[in-house]
């Protein structure tokens, strides 16, 4: 018994000497570039506005999924139905003079080639994403792909 | 004046029953009128449609989420803004239509979210038909796309605009699921999933002229 409980009090203070000062020190090891520490709230969020409807923008960096140019607010996709589809697939194309879906968006995760949308491109804005009038977090040095000027 | 000399005809045997009865007749008209005027209007409110859970948990928490229910300036368009016509005529025919949907209520037809997306479809097309036939009634009583000034539209509203109306188009033709979600349509992604047939939710212009 006695053993046993000797065992069970160290036990109990290693780990209290190892998760002590793990835990004082995270915040400190883990520094953020937004300014304010990370278990602190991010400064400002929301409340930004976006952009109101304009041209197709340029792109950045190649490969670069397309920016959305207009607002997306209450544009649900859901399984019954894909708002931007309404748009923006081939067959909606014409009469609503949208930008036609790429036809990489065709092909399934094997490459092959499909006569349809692929299941995989259903959720538009995992990539394609409006924009808003927020400001960079930080300074930065990025500068547009060379071919893309 | 005939009728005052032979003492006969209908003003001779109202004043034969007394002028009492003619005011009470006169009372009893306003009251009716009032009473009959008051409780329909009873019945339009937001509070008594969403007083069917059929309604509450399917078609208002949609609602919910949309425009018409939260938005920057607090302007609301309730259930019957865009559900009972305005005007007295087509208020009563829509209101004896109503009848039906207390029959299906007490029938329980679509008493249940799965019983109630199974009929989605043909009650989605039944608003989308009325709305239809009437030229956007109920949307026209707020968005008069008369006074509409396409200068401070955005890009794509101003020009799809007035090419819709241009080729006869009504608000829900392209306004659908605006405020409720729509039902399955096929978009050619994938397999086919058993969606409405894409004409259903487009129908074809037809110029109106």
């Amino acid at each position: 018994m006695k053993t046993k409980s000797g065992i069970l009090l160290l036990a109990v203070l290693a780990a209290a000497g190892l998760g002590l000062p793990l835990a004082a020190s995270a915040a400190d090891a883990v520094r953020s570039l937004r300014g304010t520490a990370v278990d602190q709230a991010a400064q400002q969020p929301g409340n930004y506005a976006v952009e109101k409807d304009h041209a197709p923008a340029a792109r950045e960096y190649v490969q670069q999924p397309p920016l959305i140019p207009h607002k997306v607010d209450g544009y649900n996709i859901t399984t019954n139905f894909n708002k931007c589809m309404d748009c923006h697939s081939w067959t909606r194309y014409r009469e609503t003079g949208a930008t036609k879906v790429s036809l990489t968006h065709f092909k399934d995760r094997d490459g092959k080639e499909l006569s349809n949308i692929s299941p995989r491109r259903y959720f538009c804005n995992q990539c394609h994403v409006a924009q808003t009038d927020a400001k960079p977090l930080i300074d930065n040095s990025f500068r547009k792909a060379e071919g893309l000027k | 004046m005939r009728q005052y000399n032979n003492g006969g005809g209908l003003w001779g045997r109202l004043r034969g029953a007394g002028l009492g009865l003619v005011v009470l007749v006169f009372v009893a008209g306003i009251v009716f009128w009032g009473g009959f005027n008051t409780a329909m209007e009873w019945t339009n409110r937001e509070a008594f449609c969403i007083s069917c859970h059929e309604m509450e948990e399917n078609v208002f928490n949609e609602y919910r989420n949309t425009i018409h229910y939260t938005n920057r300036s607090g302007v609301r368009a309730t259930c019957p803004d865009c559900h009972v016509p305005k005007e007295w005529t087509h208020k009563i025919i829509r209101k004896i239509k109503a009848s039906n949907e207390v029959w299906h209520h007490l029938l329980g037809s679509i008493d249940t979210p799965e019983k109630f997306d199974a009929k989605r479809l043909q009650l989605a097309q039944n608003e989308w038909r009325r709305m239809k036939a009437n030229d956007s009634r109920e949307c026209r009583n707020c968005h008069n796309y008369a006074y509409f000034d396409y200068s401070i539209q955005g890009r794509r509203s101003g020009r799809l605009h007035q090419s819709g109306f241009d080729e006869g188009k009504t608000c829900i033709d392209c306004h659908k699921g605006i405020a409720h979600s729509v039902p399955a349509v096929d978009q050619e992604i994938g397999i086919d999933r058993g969606g409405a047939s894409p004409e259903v939710f487009h129908p074809p212009a037809q110029r109106q002229d």
